[in-house]
């Protein structure tokens, strides 16, 4: 039987750069290099060693973004992943992430699934939800936050680290996967599987192919609305000193002042 | 006045202080409805009583500890239906999260995770949010439906203020899909005596620069003479010293103490995305470069093993 895997892969401008609002409110991809959200890596990992274990199975990587996130694609498939699905269209700048799950879960279905994997949380909006609401719009089990995952007989399963405990979660396929960053380091694309990836096929989906309304994404179809955002004022310069062996009878001066002793 | 309905993180009838947090947070609203759910959930309303609730929703069932999420979606949604409220707010566990987004797409509201303050506002509440490692403020509302919105731990004093708290059950009918994942072994974490992370005053953490896990007791005897919660790096965590439900960091535990003190961290925007909206920052390093000097009200520059020791001496000298 074959298993078919869909890795939902988000782009993002890069930690590193100087990322900013544009005056939409939304994030403002100009300035900033794109690339694919890091924690999304460890989800193309898992979901081609889930896949190197099965008889017979597919890995195909799905975005929702702008043009660029192209360049996310690109990198999930240079990794091994055999196939891409691009849902692009002007109408989506600014969805939130009801709006957002409601396409990746459209776009999910019409590709065809038996396994969903995503990462733990985007390195830009953060919020750590869509996995759990793909579960919800797909109606099938979620099984997130993973540190292990693994599949056998139409089976998944897998360790979640929690607050309170650690526990051993299990489901029946069909299910929504998400992993997290402690559930085994990504492989680095190697020059042939750069140069494979540019043969592999990537399809463009719009609004209209995943029969979705103007009204239910973007800025206007939003749920949420952002009022504004404003860039934290530098910290003042602190004050630092040199050990010179007294550093830490220093600190403790210091500590005090500020009644932490 | 206005309903907001306040899901209650507890372990077995121990309320956690985000919750509290929480009810200060949603009289500023309306009157708190609290629900808890599962094993001692009757036991949390003496506590939730004190810090305002005006009612207390409980359910047990074997459910929520032997499935994933599901079941408290299902019995948050009751509880819903029950009291049709103006707001709905969860703590930002990664758990609340889930059953908040889950929640949220299911009656129709759009959803803000990870507030740190909440205000009323003319429509409706206006939540803060820290976004890009903390590097920018946001204010946003929920524009649609009953507005469901999370909040991370500290983000508001825990303020004692007496309410009726009146227990009452909540009738919870679970959904085909509550059974979907079966919960199948719990470990559960060991306690360290230390504070939580997430809720400490103090925060100490060590990264690579500690160099080894038998370092790290340098670490955890700054922590102990504090009274504080030891946290770590990724650095730290990757290299196997130090356990990773103590990381600090966008992959980790975000955390937002009085005073968080960085030892042999260098301050990459992930660790920073954790650690950034601490009110007082204090950094030990030997390179006076290091990123993390950027952050800081004080920073030593020196070698952690001769100055953590040293202030730990010091602190308890002056405690007597
Ligand atoms: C600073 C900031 C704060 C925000 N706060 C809110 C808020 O409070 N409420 C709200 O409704 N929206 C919010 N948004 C918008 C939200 O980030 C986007 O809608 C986003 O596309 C989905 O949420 P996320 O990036 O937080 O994803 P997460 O839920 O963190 O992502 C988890 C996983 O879902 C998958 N995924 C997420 N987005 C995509 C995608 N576009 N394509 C493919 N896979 C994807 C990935 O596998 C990812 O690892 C915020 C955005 C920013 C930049
Ligand atoms: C997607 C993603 C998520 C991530 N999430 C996290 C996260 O949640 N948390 C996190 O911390 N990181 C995270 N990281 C990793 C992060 O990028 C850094 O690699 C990490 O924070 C570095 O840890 P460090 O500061 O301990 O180590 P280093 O960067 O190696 O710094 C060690 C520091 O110790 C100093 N030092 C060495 N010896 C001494 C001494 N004897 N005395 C004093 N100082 C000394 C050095 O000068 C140096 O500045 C993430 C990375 C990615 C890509």
């Amino acid at each position: 039987m074959s298993l078919r895997i869909v890795v939902t892969v988000k782009y993002v401008p890069d930690a590193t750069g100087d990322r900013h609002f544009a005056d939409d409110l939304t994030v403002d991809r100009d300035d900033v290099d794109g690339l694919l959200s890091e924690l999304d890596e460890y989800a193309v990992e898992q979901a081609l060693q889930i896949a190197g274990e099965a008889d017979d199975a597919e890995v195909t990587v799905l975005t929702v973004g702008p043009e660029d996130a192209k360049d996310a694609l690109r990198k999930a498939l240079s990794m091994g992943a055999d196939k891409a699905i691009h849902v692009e269209d002007d109408g989506l700048h600014g969805t939130d992430v009801i709006g957002t799950s409601l396409v990746l879960a459209k776009a999910i279905e019409k590709a065809g699934y038996d396994l969903v994997i995503s990462g733990m949380a985007s390195t830009d909006g953060t919020a750590g939800v869509v996995p759990a609401l793909l579960a919800e719009r797909l109606g099938v089990p979620q099984v997130t936050l993973l540190s292990e995952v693994s599949v056998e007989d139409a089976v998944v399963r897998g360790r979640r680290d929690g607050d309170a405990a650690s526990e051993q979660l299990e489901a029946s396929l069909p299910a929504v996967v998400s992993v997290t960053d402690q559930s085994g380091e990504a492989r680095y694309p190697s020059f042939k599987g750069i140069m494979a990836a540019k043969k592999k096929p990537v399809e463009s989906w719009d609004l209209e192919d995943l029969e979705i309304e103007a009204d239910e994404v973007g800025l206007g179809g939003s749920w949420t609305k952002v009022d504004s955002a404003t860039e934290r004022p530098a910290r003042t310069a602190g004050t630092i000193v040199k050990d010179e062996g007294e550093g830490g009878k220093q600190l403790a001066e210091f500590l005090a002042g500020q009644k932490f002793i | 006045m206005a309903e907001v309905l306040v899901y209650v993180d507890h372990v077995d009838g121990a309320v956690r202080k985000p919750t509290l947090e929480l009810l200060t947070l949603a009289r500023r609203i309306g009157e708190p409805v609290a629900v808890a759910l599962g094993s001692g959930a009757e036991n949390t309303a003496a506590v939730l009583a004190e810090h305002g609730a005006v009612k207390v929703l409980t359910h047990d069932a074997a459910e929520y500890a032997d499935y994933l999420v599901v079941p408290k979606v299902d019995a948050l949604q009751a509880a819903y239906e029950a009291v049709s409220p103006a707001a709905v707010l969860v703590p930002s566990s990664a758990e609340g999260k889930e059953i908040a987004a889950r929640l949220a797409v299911r009656v129709g509201s759009g959803i803000i995770t990870d507030a740190v303050d909440l205000e009323a506002g003319d429509g409706g509440p206006v939540a803060t949010q820290s976004a890009f490692a903390a590097s920018f403020t946001t204010k946003s509302r929920v524009s649609r439906g009953t507005p469901v919105i999370t909040v991370k731990p500290n983000s508001a004093a825990v303020e004692a203020a007496p309410a009726a708290g009146a227990v009452e059950a909540l009738t919870v009918s679970f959904s085909e899909k509550a059974t979907g994942t079966k919960v199948t072994a719990r470990t559960p974490r060991e306690a360290t005596g230390r504070p939580e992370l997430t809720e400490a005053a103090i925060v100490v953490s060590g990264g690579r620069g500690v160099n080894g896990a038998e370092n790290f007791s340098v670490i955890e005897n700054l922590a102990d003479s504090l009274g504080a919660a030891v946290g770590a790096s990724r650095a730290a965590v990757d290299a196997g010293w130090y356990p990773h439900s103590n990381q600090v960091g966008q992959t980790g535990k975000s955390v937002s103490p009085q005073l968080y003190i960085a030892s042999g961290i260098s301050g990459a925007i992930q660790h920073r995305a954790g650690m950034q909206t601490s009110k007082t920052i204090v950094a030990i390093n030997k390179d006076a470069e290091a990123p993390i000097f950027d952050l800081v009200d004080y920073g030593v520059v020196g070698d952690l093993f001769e100055v953590v020791p040293q202030l730990t001496d010091e602190i308890k000298t002056r405690k007597g």
